[in-house]
């Protein structure tokens, strides 16, 4: 009983301590640097206790707690995790103290609303990841944009409102429409529901058509935050326009929500509609990956080629979870972990270095290894990871994802797999091209010759992050031991579900 | 008992672990240096004591899985690092330990003075940690784990000077290509991969090569299989068509060269190939793929050597040509010729590489060709071990070369049949011939270098006695494979000892037809006759009369200019791929699809809601409160539509 207090001792935390921050006087930015950073930390020791305390022999929901709420109407305040949700937990609660320790210098102006809204930020994130009450689910993810929108509108570059609006439209959209959905299916039922046990039990009952439209409307809003193809192009304004710390988080995290919506609500509530789909979200994700990675090639901006890259990348996991074998879906989820890692890193770096410079067009670059050997040198490691390089992490997750799609029973087509394995020729492309045209042969501007190398506490934001990318490289195990019950759980269940 | 292989892989990772976290504290180069020799010394110590150990075993327990730790696992699929002892791991771990520890002792002379000293042994030491994964693994997806791993270390290491120009580009421009190339060949070994998985539900060689010769699976499924794992072998060890890269990589440091270059990792692709010889042996269609690609590639190969300046180019081409003879022993089913040749090359190959090395070293960083000539007299040691190569690589008995080459031959006539036979002989006299053009040209004949300004010297003794070494390697190397027309079926100690890993593979390729020891004698005899001559004709032209080679190239311009820009296959690949792929890409994904199509339709979007919200201007500073207004009214609206509803 003792722990079944700690999902809810994370919420608490993160929102207290964003309320906490409030408190403290606004001209002390370095106390509010440090309160905000030790915060973060102690809801990563919060965090890392609950993965100590988790079983992962047991395929369901565990820490749960559940409290009525909206009587009558079925609303409950009701939290749990499994596997998929304790490893994207803990990439959240990873994440967020490097993200705010990377803007220590860079964030002058208003650091108390700034760390104010980081840790509000976190607080939704970790809610939507341990919602098992859908009407709960959809008030965290909505309420987590606000924080969102200010982090890019408040500290954003030069074409912000531009970015917002752009984000505003495209998730507007989809937020309304699986609003919609959640009011539907809630509603389907003898009673109004939306706890989301009863509703794993409900929506494989429901009809085909019913499904269908069911599912159309959640993965819409999912496909728009992963973002699937063609409904990336909010995604390269808006981390071009954010501060670096809001980039870690968009592509660290935020993105995740997406891809993890998908496992969570589409398949095991509409497994009919998920046979049906998964070709068409699978071409989807196909396309994605040669498009992302082909359009990421030729990007003149460096934030822009990794938020290409990020297309192409989340395409790989999407392709993993409508493979529907256990393969895939592990790997889909490890593949959102190292996303999250090796992407975060990605955008630490590009931040650092614009701080710098304050130009992020890569043909103003050229030669820094030289200058800056320790930047050099992690930039090639971090982009390996991307890469895919066996021994560290992306490999882990990309191959899964591949081996399992290509005997998948459900999309039964070889090919997308071996369409999607052109993408690691492509992603070595691309990410190699970029890193000769910044860190390889001379250097032609004079201007660089004055840079520095990364500080102390900049390394501190990425040594962590190189140690888990060498770890899940070389011992997945650790990570993928939890989710894997959670994974052929949920695709024997659908397998069971398709053959009535 | 052989539970210390592990050893062997781990010394070298931690050579690389402490020169590349702490080489650039440690500076000292007799420190780093003897860190990262030493490290690959150990290693091979501890393979020549599990090769002697299992020299002692009976023929059926010799091959043996080591499991070091569960890796990969998910699902069905189960990938360890485990290791399988066996014959044929173990004859290509002396190769790379051997071979690696002597090119290590050499690179602490070669490199001496470098400000990446430490950085150079770092990444040496970590290549051999890769390239003993890759040919100890107990399964294909460690194997790759290598076989990435070597690619890795060949694009740092071709890198290595990436400030430095190369050819028309840059040496950041020869790295690049070389992985990206080889990343081309990994999509087809994944892919063979995942075709094995698919039908065997799994990727453990002992759990799937076994079930390969009785399986009832269609035969496209191994054609498929061998065709996308060929693909793969053509990345790494530069064959037609993926082969460009190599020529190019010789812009790394030469020691790198001899190494990874042409004695180990570009024999990786023959490696896979053997080891899963029983599923080639399945495939008739892929294994005439890959003795016809492998002698395309031995013989074009070998026509361009004969016309390039460059000292390590030419040398470069020579490699590609004789990885090409050892796909051609793959492709007619001599599994073990190709081995075997894989050993005598990685001894005279490394060796005129290293040689190479020693006389640009010399020669101030010279390459051309020519603007050398008559080095013996200044660096005999280097001139008499070079020369033991060139006739070793010649098919001169009694040296390495020839009984590896003769085998291969005499297999592709046998085998393949007689136009296999002519093709491959040719190309072994033209190897001859611009092999003694190469020595003729550097240490023969008068000097055509400025001798006020460049002063040839001998290379210190750490470069000159591993060149011994491997000279004497180069003589004796070839005499663990004696033709069994001399010696009989056992006499052969290298294919008797090699015979139980392709037992499977060599009884499906079931070749009819007799041929008389008669034959045997008179090929092989023709071929020795035939590349004496070449080098006659070769040292008659190129030391007495240099007039006839400029006549010649002089009176088939065309064809002259043809090889000696590599038959334009760089420029071709440049206009028919790379160019419409960027400009594709950038044209019309990038600039009309995404910024036009797509965000057309969304600014569009925006528009309208513009116009509704008037002035959006207004808002400039308050937009991130409207939104959160906005999702705040849609909440609360969807929470009274909820309770209405009601």
């Amino acid at each position: 009983m003792e722990n079944n207090f700690i999902l809810s001792l994370l919420l608490i935390l993160s929102v207290g301590g964003s309320l906490l921050i409030l408190l403290l006087p606004r001209e002390n930015g370095s106390l509010l640097r440090v309160t905000g950073l030790v915060i973060s930390l102690v809801i990563f020791l919060v965090s890392l206790f609950a993965w100590y305390n988790f079983d992962p022999r047991n395929p369901g929901f565990q820490f749960v707690e559940k409290a009525s709420w909206i009587k009558g109407l079925g609303i409950s305040y009701f939290v749990g995790i499994d596997g998929m949700s304790l490893l994207l937990v803990l990439l959240t609660t990873f994440i967020t103290p490097l993200a705010l320790l990377s803007t220590w210098k860079s964030i002058e102006h208003k650091v108390k609303e700034f760390t104010f809204f980081m840790l509000l930020l976190e607080a939704g994130m970790l809610g939507v990841f341990m919602s098992l009450d859908l009407f709960l689910f959809y008030i965290f993810w909505e309420a987590m944009l606000i924080p969102m929108y200010f982090i890019i509108g408040v500290w954003g570059g030069k074409n912000r409102i531009y970015a917002s609006v752009k984000f505003f439209i495209y998730t507007m959209t989809g937020s309304l429409v699986m609003l919609v959905a959640i009011i539907w299916l809630a509603n389907s039922g003898k009673e109004f529901t939306t706890d989301l046990t009863e509703l794993y039990k409900l929506g494989p009952t429901l009809g085909l058509s019913a499904q269908n439209y069911l599912f159309a409307a959640f993965v819409l809003s999912f496909a728009i935050k992963v973002p699937v193809f063609p409904l990336h192009t909010w995604l390269p304004d808006a981390h071009v326009e954010a501060p670096t710390a809001g980039s870690v988080i968009l592509a660290g995290v935020l993105l995740k929500m997406g891809t993890y919506g998908m496992v969570r609500f589409n398949l095991p509530l509409f497994p009919d509609a998920t046979k049906v789909f998964a070709p068409y979200l699978a071409i989807l994700a196909v396309i994605g990956i040669i498009y992302g990675s082909l359009v990421s090639m030729v990007q003149k901006d460096m934030k822009k080629l990794v938020a290409y890259s990020s297309v192409a990348h989340l395409g790989f996991v999407v392709l993993g979870i409508f493979g529907l074998t256990t393969e895939s879906i592990q790997g889909a989820i490890i593949q959102m972990v190292n996303h999250g890692l090796s992407t975060g890193a990605l955008f630490l770096l590009v931040g650092y270095l614009y701080e710098r410079t304050h130009t992020r067009v890569i043909a103003e670059y050229g030669g820094i290894a030289k200058l800056v050997p320790v930047y050099a040198t992690i930039l090639l490691f971090i982009s390996l990871s991307s890469i895919g390089l066996p021994g560290l992490n992306g490999f882990i997750g990309e191959f899964l994802i591949l081996v399992g799609s290509f005997s998948s029973p459900v999309l039964n087509n070889p090919l997308y797999a071996i369409i999607a394995a052109l993408g690691v020729i492509l992603a070595a492309v691309y990410l190699l091209w970029w890193y000769q045209r910044m860190c390889l042969e001379t250097v032609k501007n004079e201007k660089l010759n004055t840079l520095t190398d990364l500080n102390t506490r900049e390394l501190f934001t990425l040594i962590p992050i190189m140690i888990v990318i060498v770890w899940i490289g070389i011992y997945p195990s650790t990570f993928l031991r939890l989710s894997e019950a959670f994974s052929s759980n949920l695709v024997s269940s659908i397998t069971n579900a398709l053959a009535k | 008992m052989t539970d210390y292989i592990y050893l062997a892989v781990l010394f070298p990772l931690i050579g690389f672990l402490i020169n590349g976290l702490f080489g650039s504290k440690i500076k000292n180069e007799k420190i780093t240096g003897g860190i990262g020799t030493a490290m690959v010394g150990l290693s091979f110590l501890v393979v020549l004591f599990s090769f002697i150990e299992t020299l002692g075993l009976p023929a059926d327990k010799r091959s043996r899985i080591v499991e070091w730790f569960t890796w990969l696992e998910a699902g069905g699929l189960k990938a360890a690092a485990a290791y399988q002892v066996d014959q044929l791991s173990l004859v290509m771990s002396l190769v790379v330990t051997g071979v690696g520890f002597l090119i290590h002792i050499y690179s602490i002379g070669y490199m001496h003075g470098d400000k990446a000293f430490w950085r150079f042994f770092a990444y040496l030491n970590l290549f051999i940690f890769a390239m003993m994964n890759l040919v100890l693994a107990d399964n294909f997806v460690l194997l790759f784990l290598g076989w990435e791993g070597v690619g890795l270390c060949s694009y740092l290491l071709i890198g290595f000077w990436y400030d430095r120009k190369f050819d028309k580009g840059t040496v950041a421009d020869a790295s690049k290509k070389a992985f990206i190339v080889n990343r081309i060949g990994d999509f087809g070994f994944l892919v063979a991969m995942f075709f094995i998985f698919s039908y065997f539900h799994s990727l453990n060689f002992s759990e799937v090569l076994p079930l390969v010769a009785n399986s009832e699976l269609k035969p496209w499924v191994f054609e498929a299989i061998a065709l996308f794992m060929f693909l793969g072998a053509t990345g790494k060890s530069a064959q037609i068509p993926l082969y460009v890269w190599l020529p190019d990589a010789m812009a790394g440091p030469t020691p790198v060269s001899a190494l990874i270059h042409a004695a180990t990792m570009v024999t990786a692709g023959v490696y896979l190939v053997a080891r899963t010889g029983i599923i080639f042996a399945m495939a008739p269609t892929a294994m005439m793929v890959v003795a016809i690609v492998g002698l395309c590639t031995a013989f074009f190969a070998a026509t361009v050597g004969l016309v390039q300046n460059d000292i390590k180019k030419v040398l470069a081409y020579s490699t590609v040509s004789q990885l090409g003879y050892m796909f051609l022993a793959l492709g007619v089913g001599a599994f073990s010729s190709g081995i075997f040749h894989v050993m005598t090359h990685a001894f005279f190959k490394a060796l005129l590489f290293l040689g190479a090395g020693s006389v640009i070293h010399g020669m101030h960083e010279q390459q051309d060709i020519q603007h050398y000539g008559g080095l013996k007299k200044y660096m005999p040691k280097t001139y008499i071990t070079f020369m033991i190569a060139t006739i070793a690589i010649a098919g001169i008995p009694p040296f390495a070369g020839f009984f590896s080459k003769d085998e291969i031959l005499w297999m592709s006539y046998a085998n393949g049949g007689l136009f296999f036979w002519i093709i491959g002989a040719v190309t072994s006299l033209m190897t001859a011939f611009y092999m003694f053009r190469l020595t003729s040209l550097t240490f023969e004949g008068k000097e055509r270098f400025d001798k006020h300004h460049v002063h040839p010297h001998e290379s210190p003794n750490v470069m000159v006695i591993p060149l011994m070494i491997l000279a004497g390697l180069s003589i004796v190397g070839g005499w663990v494979g004696l033709p069994k027309v001399f010696v009989g079926e056992s006499g052969n100690w290298l294919d008797s000892w090699l015979a139980p890993i392709f037992k499977d593979a060599t009884r499906k390729i079931a070749h009819g037809g007799f041929h008389s020891h008669f034959e045997e004698y008179l090929l092989m005899t023709l071929t020795v006759i035939g590349a004496v001559a070449s080098i006659m004709l070769a040292r008659h032209i190129y030391i007495k009369r240099p007039q006839i080679a400029k006549d010649v190239a002089e009176s088939f311009k065309g064809m002259y200019k043809t090889l000696y820009n590599k038959y334009f296959v760089d420029e071709f690949y440049q206009k028919t791929i790379i160019d419409p792929l960027v400009g594709l890409s950038d044209k019309f994904l990038f600039r009309f699809t995404d910024a036009k199509l797509i965000d057309g339709a969304v600014n569009g979007t925006a528009k309208v809601v513009s116009f509704f919200s008037a002035h959006l201007r207004k808002f400039q500073t308050g937009v991130a409160q409207f939104y959160a207004a906005v999702m705040m009214i849609t909440i609360v609206g969807a929470l009274f539509w909820i309770i209405l509803s009601f």
